[in-house]
């Protein structure tokens, strides 16, 4: 019974969230749900161990919260994608611990509930280790560069055909009319799979690209959701099958707004390794780069009526939303209308780029889509691109060659005056070289975004 | 805690119903608070350290399914507590300039 309020409390949880201004309230809301879920679970509990699981309880919630706390809203991705990892690891013990009670207990076990032990620690192994690569990749320990080697899907996919059959053959196996080594042999069995698992997960996310992260990020959340609807029905458990399906679901929805703002199948990502198929055939441009430096960029803006910037991951790197922010206020009273563009793939997860500008007291209004702003691009003055590479491609519009060809992409190039912020000339993520650097209506600001944008605002307060 | 067969499509109807559920929720979200519809998704997925109580608390269970389930708690509470609150951290940025009537 209580675990139904504790799903009602979910479901509205995750309604709230549609709103800014209900949201906060939505999530208290998703968080009395838990609390009243781990209630429900301790008072029917048949024989609590309180040492173990304060000790646990303790231990986990301060590691979560001084995380939580410490944690600077840039690298926000990792972090989401090493709590997915846990959640996923957590459900992948669960499944096992209770097939080691029930195997030490030498218990009949249902085949159908050896198919849900099977896909929870499955699904939980190939989350935990799929999410620890994408955390190196993030924070960067691993190279964001995808790592590609030949016969990779090939691989991939046998590993899994392995995988399965292994499954199957576990399913079908009971416990009690087995004797001698082969009850030991359906223990060793699921080991087996997990440690498959665990090597399918690191494979399939190594291949990935720092680019494609916002889709495996919202995959692997989908993921540790499907792990714990599956430990559910493992357990029996309605309320692990409810939220387990809830963030499976959601998971996988923004995997798919991920993908189509890339204009790119899911199975491409996965399978394809962004800017592998580029290399085969890929066109080079070339023209004459008009680098800027601060005072002219200070001019142009300065005599500019209408400006949109548009951040990037270079941003969150550089962690200059503050410094941009302010350069918008002081655009804002120099009598110009400012505003934000942010494109969905824009940074390494989604609604990255929102969560920085909100940091930084970006007010929501001026928040556009790039489908409100691409139609009106030719009367913007300037277009400040802010460590954004791939998103303001023109390639995606005219180059059917190139990897990024047909993705929606915010039309800076058609602005009167397109000013990027860039580091290098060095290609973005997907390695693939940009057109718009070399067009006649842009200007190279060469230099760390924050200390550019910070000299901008010192040009304006003289 | 033996499974009835009778209980088994019940489990798929539940979980039918709530992924439906779920596509209908997640679709209203716009696209500024996906970061915070992640960490809070992720908190819930938490949920799994229900289980890891449960399976903890079965009566006359070894060391090891003790050991097992206590880590398993230990990662689900990080995975929750942590996810509640950065949660928050966040919504609370939106939340004090964001106006109502903005919300589509």
């Amino acid at each position: 019974m209580c675990y139904i309020a504790a799903s009602i409390f979910f479901v509205f949880g995750l309604k709230m969230l549609s709103s800014p201004a209900t949201a906060r309230r939505g999530n208290l809301i998703s968080s009395i749900g838990m609390l009243i879920a781990v209630v429900t679970a301790l008072t029917a509990m048949s024989e609590i161990k309180w040492v173990w699981i304060i000790a646990a309880a303790v231990i986990g919630s301060s590691v979560g919260a001084s995380a939580a706390r410490l944690i600077k809203m840039t690298s926000m991705p990792q972090m989401v994608g090493l709590f997915n990892g846990f959640g996923g690891l957590a459900s992948l013990l669960v499944g096992f611990s209770e097939f080691h009670f029930k195997w030490a207990a030498v218990e009949t076990i249902h085949t159908f509930t050896m198919l849900a032990i099977f896909l929870t620690v499955l699904a939980g192994a190939v989350t935990f280790s799929g999410s620890l690569v994408a955390y190196g990749k993030l924070s960067g320990t691993l190279s964001g560069k995808p790592l590609l080697y030949k016969g990779r899907n090939i691989i991939n996919t046998a590993l899994l055909a392995v995988i399965v059959a292994l499954g199957i053959f576990f399913c079908t196996r009971q416990i009690n009319q087995l004797e001698g080594a082969a009850v030991a042999g359906v223990y060793i069995l699921l080991a087996g799979i997990v440690i498959l698992a665990l090597v399918l997960g690191i494979l399939t996310t190594i291949g990935i690209g720092g680019a494609d992260m916002p889709v495996i990020i919202c995959l692997l959340n989908s993921y540790s959701g499907l792990a714990a609807c599956a430990a559910g029905f493992v357990i029996n458990n309605n309320v692990l099958i409810v939220s387990g399906s809830l963030v499976g679901a959601s998971g996988f929805i923004l995997t798919n707004i991920m993908c189509k703002a890339m204009n790119r199948s899911l199975a491409n990502v996965l399978f394809s390794g962004f800017g592998s198929a580029a290399l085969t055939k890929e066109s080079v441009y070339e023209g004459q780069v008009k680098p800027v430096n601060v005072q002219d960029a200070y001019l142009i803006l300065e005599a500019a009526r209408n400006v949109v910037f548009v951040p990037g991951y270079g941003m969150a790197v550089a962690q200059a939303q503050h410094v941009v922010r302010e350069l918008g206020d002081l655009l804002t009273e120099n009598g110009a209308d400012v505003k934000y563009c942010i494109h969905p793939v824009a940074g390494r997860m989604p609604g990255h780029m929102n969560v920085l500008l909100a940091e930084a007291n970006v007010q929501y209004e001026q928040l556009i889509e790039p489908q409100d702003v691409n139609p009106s691009m030719e009367i913007v003055d300037v277009a400040v691109v802010i460590g954004a590479n791939d998103v303001v491609n023109p390639a995606a519009r005219q180059d059917q060659n190139s990897p990024l060809w047909g993705m929606p992409i915010i039309n800076v190039d058609r602005a009167r005056t397109c000013i990027v912020l860039k580091r290098s000339l060095n290609p973005g993520f997907a390695g693939v070289d940009n057109p718009l650097f070399f067009k006649d209506n842009t200007r190279m600001l060469f230099g760390d975004a924050k200390k550019s944008v910070s000299a901008l605002v010192a040009e304006f307060k003289q | 805690m033996n499974l009835d067969p009778a209980t088994m499509p019940l489990l798929f109807f539940v979980f039918v119903l709530a992924m439906l559920l779920g596509v209908e929720l997640i679709r209203k979200v716009p696209s500024q608070l996906h970061t915070p519809l992640m960490s809070g998704s992720n908190a819930i997925s938490g949920i799994t350290i229900v289980g890891a109580l449960i399976v903890a608390g079965h009566h006359g269970s070894g060391i090891i399914v003790t050991i097992l389930s206590a880590l398993a708690v230990t990662f689900a509470m990080i995975n929750v507590v942590g996810g509640y609150l950065v949660t928050d951290r966040m919504l609370k940025m939106f939340k004090n300039k964001d106006k109502p009537e903005a919300t589509k």
